[in-house]
C-alpha cells in the first residue's frame, strides 16, 4: 500500500458563473488517490458534482481549479488508458455489436489485422455473454444487453483504469444483478483498477474495496472514505449474512440521509483535513474513525 | 368480408382516376358556338386554330392517350433542332439536373460539413447563407447568361444555385448536432480526427444530409423546367414552350405527366438511398 497511487485527484474544484454575478461552487478541495487494482465507489446526492468528477478524469471536462494526476503527469484529455463506460450506454447505433466493440479495439491496436481484432472483440463478446448477437444493432438489444456491449467495449481496449457513471441504474433489478456480479468477477480477475459512481448502497457493498462519500453540494466534499470490511469472496448471495453486513450498511446510509447535509457542521468540530478525508471502517466493533493518517489511503488498523 | 387496407386503395385510386378521366371526356365534348367570344388578346397569344374556335382547342383523354402512345413508341427520334423525341428531351433536362445537382453536393456536403463542426465559420458564413437562400433561382439567370454566355451551362448553374442550400443547411446542421455522447465515445478512444468524421459523425449526420439531397432533388426538378423555358434549345422545359408556341396541347399534357412521374422516380431514388444510411436509436 505504500506504492504511488495510479491516478490521484488533487484540489480539484468546480464553479459556475451565477446569475447576476459571482459564482457558486459545485466542489471544491476535493482530494483522492486511486491505488492500482482498486475498485473505488463515489456515492453523494443528485447533484454534488459526481459525473463532474468522473469526466474530468476521463479527460472530458475541465476543472476549474487543482488537477489529476497520472504517472506523475497531469492529464490533458482523453486516454485509451481510462476506458469509460457511459451511463446512457452511447453505443454507435449504426454499428453492430462487434461493429461498436472493434471501432475501440481498431482505435486501440491500428496496427493489428482484421482476423486479430474479430478474435479479440468475440473475447470480450463472450465475456459478457453476449455469443451469438454479434451482428445486431443496438435498437435490437435489450438496455441490459447495450450496457453489457459498453462494458465489452471499454474491457477490450484492455485500459489502465476503468470509469463507470452509473452504469447500472436504468436497469431492472434482476439485470442489474447479474451485470453486477459479472462486472465483479471481471474486475477481480483482472485486477482491474475501477473508479464507478452509484446511488445505490447495497451495489456499493458488493464491488468496491473503498467508498468514497461526498456532501451535498454546493460546496461538495469528500467527507470521508469508507473501507469495505466484508471478506473479499463476497457475493450477492451471501454479503448481508457477514458480521460487518449492517453496521457498514448503516453507516453509509446513516451518511446519506442526515450526515450528507450537517457535514460542513460535523467537520469544522473534528479537524477535518480535505487532504486526508478520515477513512473509516464500519464493523461488528465499534466504529473507528481516524482523522490524520500519515499518508492518504496508509491506515493504521483499528 | 373486409378487403386489405393496400387493396382498398388501390381500387379507391382507380376510381378517382376513372372519374377524373370521365370528367375531362365530358368537358371536351364539341360544343357548338363556344368560340363566340374569344378574348382577343388570347387569340394573338394562341395564334393557332384554336382562336378561330371550330372545335374545342382542350384534347380529349384519347387525343391525349394516342399522343402518349406516338411519344412512347419512339421516344429518341432527331428530326432536326426544333423536333426531337420527348425521351432524349427528358435525357437532357435530367443530364443538367444531374451536372447541377451533383456539383451542388460536391459542395455543399463538405462546406457543410466545415460549417457545422466550427462555431466560428457558422457565425462567419450565416448572413451570406441566409441571404442567398430565399433568392429564386431563376433570379441568378441574366446574371448567369451574361457572364457564361452559355444557356446549356447557365440552366445548369441554376440548378447547382437552388440545390445547393438545402445541402448545405442540413449538412451542417446534422453535424453541428451530432449526439455529444457519441462525440465523447470517440474523445475517449482517441479517434483522429479524419476517422472521428467518416466513422462517427458522417455516419450520425447521414440521415438528415439524405433529407436535404431529398429536397434538393426535388427543388432541382422543380427548377430545371422553367429555366429551359427560359434558355430554350433543349430539354423537357424548352419542349412544353416549344409546344405551347404551336399549340399543341396534347403534347404539353404529355410533356407534363412525364415529368411528374421522372420527378416522383428521383424522389424514389433518393428515399431508397436514404432507408441504405438511416439507423434506429
Ligand atoms: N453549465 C452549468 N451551469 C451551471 N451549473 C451547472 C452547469 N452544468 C452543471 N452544473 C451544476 O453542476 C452540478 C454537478 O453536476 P453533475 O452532473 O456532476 O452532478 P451529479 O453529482 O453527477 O448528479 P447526478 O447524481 O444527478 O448525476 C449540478 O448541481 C449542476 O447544477
Ligand atoms: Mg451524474
Amino acid at each position: 500500500m505504500t506504492e504511488k497511487p495510479l491516478i490521484s485527484i488533487e484540489a480539484l474544484a468546480r464553479r459556475y458563473p451565477r446569475h447576476g454575478g459571482g459564482e457558486t461552487t459545485v466542489f471544491e478541495d476535493v482530494w483522492l488517490p486511486i491505488a492500482k487494482g482498486e475498485f473505488i465507489c463515489l456515492i453523494g446526492h443528485s447533484g454534488c458534482g459526481k459525473t463532474t468528477i468522473l469526466n474530468v478524469l476521463a479527460g472530458l471536462d475541465q476543472p476549474s481549479a487543482g488537477v489529476v494526476i497520472v504517472d506523475g503527469r497531469e492529464i490533458a484529455g482523453p486516454s485509451l488508458d481510462r476506458a469509460v463506460i457511459f451511463q446512457g450506454h452511447s453505443l454507435l447505433p449504426w454499428m453492430s455489436v462487434m461493429g461498436n466493440v472493434a471501432f475501440a479495439v481498431n482505435s486501440r491496436r491500428p496496427d493489428w489485422s482484421k482476423d486479430r481484432v474479430r478474435a479479440h472483440c468475440q473475447k470480450y463478446i463472450d465475456v459478457v455473454h453476449l455469443t451469438g448477437s454479434e451482428h445486431k444493432k443496438p435498437a435490437e438489444l435489450s438496455g441490459g444487453m447495450k450496457q453489457r456491449v459498453g462494458i465489452a467495449r471499454a474491457l477490450a481496449i484492455e485500459p489502465k483504469m476503468l470509469l463507470m457513471d452509473e452504469p447500472f441504474s436504468a436497469l431492472d433489478a434482476l439485470t442489474r444483478g447479474s451485470l453486477q456480479d459479472e462486472v465483479r468477477r471481471i474486475c477481480t480477475e483482472t485486477e482491474q483498477t475501477v473508479f464507478m459512481i452509484t446511488h445505490d448502497v447495497d451495489e456499493a457493498m458488493l464491488l468496491a474495496d473503498k467508498i468514497v462519500l461526498m456532501t451535498n453540494g454546493p460546496h461538495a466534499k469528500i467527507a470521508e472514505i469508507v473501507e469495505n470490511t466484508l471478506p473479499k469472496d463476497r457475493s450477492r448471495t451471501n454479503i448481508h449474512k457477514h458480521a460487518n453486513y449492517y453496521a457498514l450498511r448503516n453507516h453509509l446510509l446513516d451518511f446519506l440521509v442526515t450526515r450528507s447535509k450537517a457535514f460542513t457542521a460535523e467537520s469544522g468540530a473534528n479537524g477535518y483535513d480535505p487532504k486526508k478525508p478520515p477513512i473509516v471502517r464500519p464493523g461488528a466493533r465499534p466504529v473507528a474513525v481516524e482523522t490524520g493518517p500519515p499518508e492518504p489511503g496508509h491506515a493504521v488498523s483499528a | 368480408m373486409p378487403a386489405s387496407l393496400t387493396l382498398r386503395a388501390g381500387l379507391l385510386s382507380v376510381a378517382i382516376f376513372a372519374a377524373f378521366i370521365g370528367a375531362w371526356y365530358l368537358a371536351t365534348l364539341p360544343t357548338a358556338g363556344s368560340a363566340a367570344n374569344v378574348d382577343p388578346e388570347y387569340a394573338a397569344l394562341v395564334s393557332g386554330a384554336a382562336s378561330e374556335g371550330q372545335k374545342s382547342a382542350f384534347p380529349t383523354p384519347m387525343d391525349v392517350g394516342g399522343t402518349l402512345w406516338e411519344h412512347l413508341k419512339n421516344p429518341f427520334y432527331v428530326r432536326g433542332a426544333n423536333d426531337q423525341g420527348v425521351g432524349i428531351q427528358l435525357a437532357y433536362s435530367l443530364g443538367r439536373v444531374l451536372v447541377g445537382y451533383g456539383l451542388a453536393a460536391l459542395v455543399a456536403i463538405p462546406l457543410g460539413f466545415l460549417i457545422g463542426m466550427s462555431p466560428l465559420v457558422y457565425r462567419a458564413l450565416d448572413p451570406f447563407i441566409q441571404i442567398l437562400k430565399p433568392i429564386s433561382p431563376l433570379a441568378w439567370m441574366p446574371l448567369a447568361l451574361y457572364t457564361i454566355k452559355d444557356s446549356g451551362i447557365s440552366a445548369v448553374f441554376v440548378i447547382f444555385i437552388c440545390s445547393l442550400w438545402p445541402m448545405l443547411i442540413n449538412t451542417a446542421f446534422g453535424v453541428a448536432s451530432v449526439r455529444k455522447e457519441w462525440l465523447n465515445v470517440a474523445a475517449t478512444l482517441e479517434v483522429g480526427p479524419l476517422r472521428k468524421a467518416f466513422m462517427v459523425i458522417l455516419p450520425a449526420a447521414a440521415p438528415t444530409i439524405m433529407t436535404g439531397m431529398r429536397i434538393s432533388i426535388g427543388i432541382a426538378w422543380l427548377v430545371i423546367v422553367a429555366a429551359e423555358m427560359l434558355v430554350g434549345g433543349t430539354g423537357i422545359g424548352y419542349f412544353v414552350w416549344n409546344e405551347w408556341n404551336n399549340l399543341s396541347i396534347g403534347n404539353i399534357i404529355t410533356a407534363i405527366l412525364l415529368i411528374g412521374l421522372v420527378g416522383m422516380a428521383l424522389d424514389l431514388a433518393l428515399a431508397r438511398t436514404a432507408r441504405l444510411v438511416a439507423y434506429r436509436e
